[in-house]
């Protein structure tokens, strides 16, 4: 598979598949509702309330109300669609997301929005960083971390069809839109980007991107990467995983999230309940709030960056010669 | 009716000894309420827990699981022997209410979330035109959770008339009296300034419960029923003591509470 990496991609927030696509269930007549606590215009369901007056509801700053109406709803047959910031969804709404709707395996699906370091101005309060952690200890829950605009559209219809509780991650900033249309997605099932066999690159969401911009360099200059897409984060492709350490034996993860209980804590308790024998490292937030800045700059100040993960990428490489 | 809520305190007295765990207090103050509801007002079909048309009912103070399983059972949801395995390792009737119990709705024990699930299923029951009621029981002491005044301000500001709430003051929590941890008084005024209509009763007349009951759909706000209550009601030695709360009996105290509940009739 080739990749147009390149300056002229097209690119647009992950925020905007998700109203896209709660516009096409409800072209089909869909019985959903979709709710919103005040922050309609960012998280893009003004689009649908627009369109569907009736299927929208606005509750108001008031997330943890927004969770138990969604709950409500879902038990009279109809699936809420719910969105706000993560920070106040997955973080204020904790235990009304554990104790009514997993508990009771309610079909509720959330849309956690403004995810991740590239909020950036807005400073460490909406910078949510730990709705993976928070999410993923739920029995029930479904996560997807759609990569870009087209997988966000996936990722919400593939919601419409689980039944019960669905988290998925958006993001604020506009991402380069590098999946196509009719790229396969099936939840629990990482797809393979980049075929490889020196190392392997594990990621989602759209800071992917940048790890598919380092792998097609480090290409280049004659290495073999494979790139997993784990646009599913619960369940885990398991078996992607133990492939890649048998097959490739390293693995580096890229996550935009802190370094404990996100996608790269997911990875290596596979390889650690595994026995795999495998080079394993992790760029991740390093346990710490960060601070305002330029998404760019933060991305800079946290490693996420083609240089660093090149950097690191050559190190495991030499590491694992050196080691054999 | 009376006859039938004594045989309810019983029945918790009996499961919540066999249990050697469980909520008293709560229980018995909310027997008369119940009782009523289900067996006056209700529109629920024990054969058929599914029916499209149903009443819903939430029980949002959870802890207070012993009652409705009595009530479910008494309804005919499950046998009234099946009580005894409550709290028991794999037994459907846990320690708070949970979907696999046939006539309840969703799982509850988090205080303060009750209200907003009334709210989804009363707003969804509009949208789809459907004239199911939805009742939502809560605690006095859970009116201390902030999410509840979300959930009220959205019932009153979408004229959910569909919607019933019932508060248990019976004003005990765990750690003392309501009024002494974290007063919510003026109760009533504070439901009226969230746009409800409001009615104060004795919560053990069974007579004003279903007058009350029958009277509130007539109006375009949703309706609270404050039922002034007295915790551990029907037992003299729990009545209105916070410690009764979350005590199990001891075989003394169980004989001495039966006898109590035979002499009633």
């Amino acid at each position: 598979m080739k990749f147009d990496t390149g300056q002229s991609i097209e690119k647009i927030a992950t925020r905007f598949g998700y109203s896209e696509a709660l516009i096409r269930l409800l072209d089909q007549n869909k019985d959903i509702l979709v709710l919103d606590a005040d922050l309609a215009k960012s998280t893009t369901t003004s689009l649908v309330q627009d369109r569907y007056p009736d299927h929208f509801v606005d509750v108001g700053i008031a997330e943890q109300n927004l969770v138990g109406i969604a709950a409500g709803i879902s038990l009279n047959g109809t699936t809420p669609f719910i969105s706000t910031y993560a920070a106040f969804l997955a973080g204020r709404a904790f235990d009304q997301i554990r104790t009514t709707v997993c508990y009771s395996n309610l079909n509720v699906k959330f849309a956690g929005m403004h995810t991740g370091i590239t909020v950036g101005e807005d400073g460490p309060t909406h910078q949510m960083l730990e709705d993976i952690a928070l999410m993923r200890v739920l029995p029930n829950m479904t996560i997807l971390n759609p990569c870009d605009y087209n997988e966000a559209v996936k990722a919400t219809l593939a919601a419409d069809n689980l039944k019960g509780p669905v988290y998925i991650r958006f993001v604020r900033e506009s991402t380069e839109v590098f999946t196509k249309k009719n790229d396969r997605f099936v939840v629990g099932e990482a797809n393979e980007l980049l075929k490889g066999k020196d190392l392997t690159f594990i990621s989602s969401g759209p800071i992917l991107y940048k790890a598919l911009q380092a792998a097609e360099e480090l290409i280049n200059e004659g290495y073999s990467i494979r790139v997993l897409n784990f646009h599913t984060i619960k369940p885990l492709d398991n078996d992607a995983i133990i492939k890649a350490a048998m097959e490739t034996k390293g693995i580096l993860v890229i996550d935009e999230h802190q370094i404990y209980g996100g996608l790269g804590t997911a990875v290596s308790e596979v390889i650690a309940m595994n026995n795999l024998d495998v080079l394993y490292k992790l760029i991740a937030v390093e346990d710490r709030f960060l601070t305002s800045g330029k998404p760019e700059e933060l991305l800079n100040m946290t490693g996420f960056t083609k240089e660093n993960i090149k950097r690191i990428a050559k190190e495991m490489i030499t590491q694992k010669k050196s080691g054999t | 009716m009376k006859i039938l809520a004594n045989n309810i305190r019983k029945d918790i007295v009996n499961m919540i000894f066999e249990a050697g765990s469980g909520h008293l207090g709560g229980s018995l103050s909310l027997v008369e309420f119940l009782t009523a509801l289900y067996f006056e007002k209700l529109k629920h079909d024990p054969d058929n827990p599914d029916w499209q048309e149903r009443d819903r009912v939430i029980l949002s103070k959870g802890h207070a699981a012993p009652v409705l399983y009595s009530v479910l059972a008494r309804a005919g949801y499950f046998p009234v022997k099946h009580l005894l395995s409550l709290r028991k390792l794999n037994s459907d009737l846990e320690g708070h209410p949970n979907i696999k119990t046939p006539g309840i709705e969703v799982g509850t024990g988090s205080l303060g979330q009750g209200l907003s699930i009334g709210c989804g299923l009363a707003l969804s029951f509009k949208k789809k035109m459907m004239s199911n009621i939805t009742y939502v029981i809560m605690g006095d002491g859970e009116l201390q959770e902030g999410q509840n005044w979300e959930a009220a301000m959205f019932a009153g500001n979408n004229n959910l008339n569909n919607l019933v709430a019932f508060v248990d003051w019976n004003d005990l929590q765990i750690d003392g009296k309501v009024s002494e941890v974290n007063g919510i008084e003026p109760l009533e005024a504070k439901w009226k300034a969230f746009n409800w209509n409001t009615r104060v009763i004795d919560g053990h007349n069974i007579d004003e419960i279903i007058k009350t009951l029958n009277s509130g759909a007539d109006s375009v706000k949703p309706l609270v029923i404050i039922g002034k209550t007295i915790k551990g009601k029907g037992i003299s030695f729990m009545e209105d003591k916070a410690e009764w709360h979350g005590k199990p009996l001891n075989k003394e105290l169980y004989i001495k509470a039966m006898e109590q509940l035979e002499i009633e009739i």
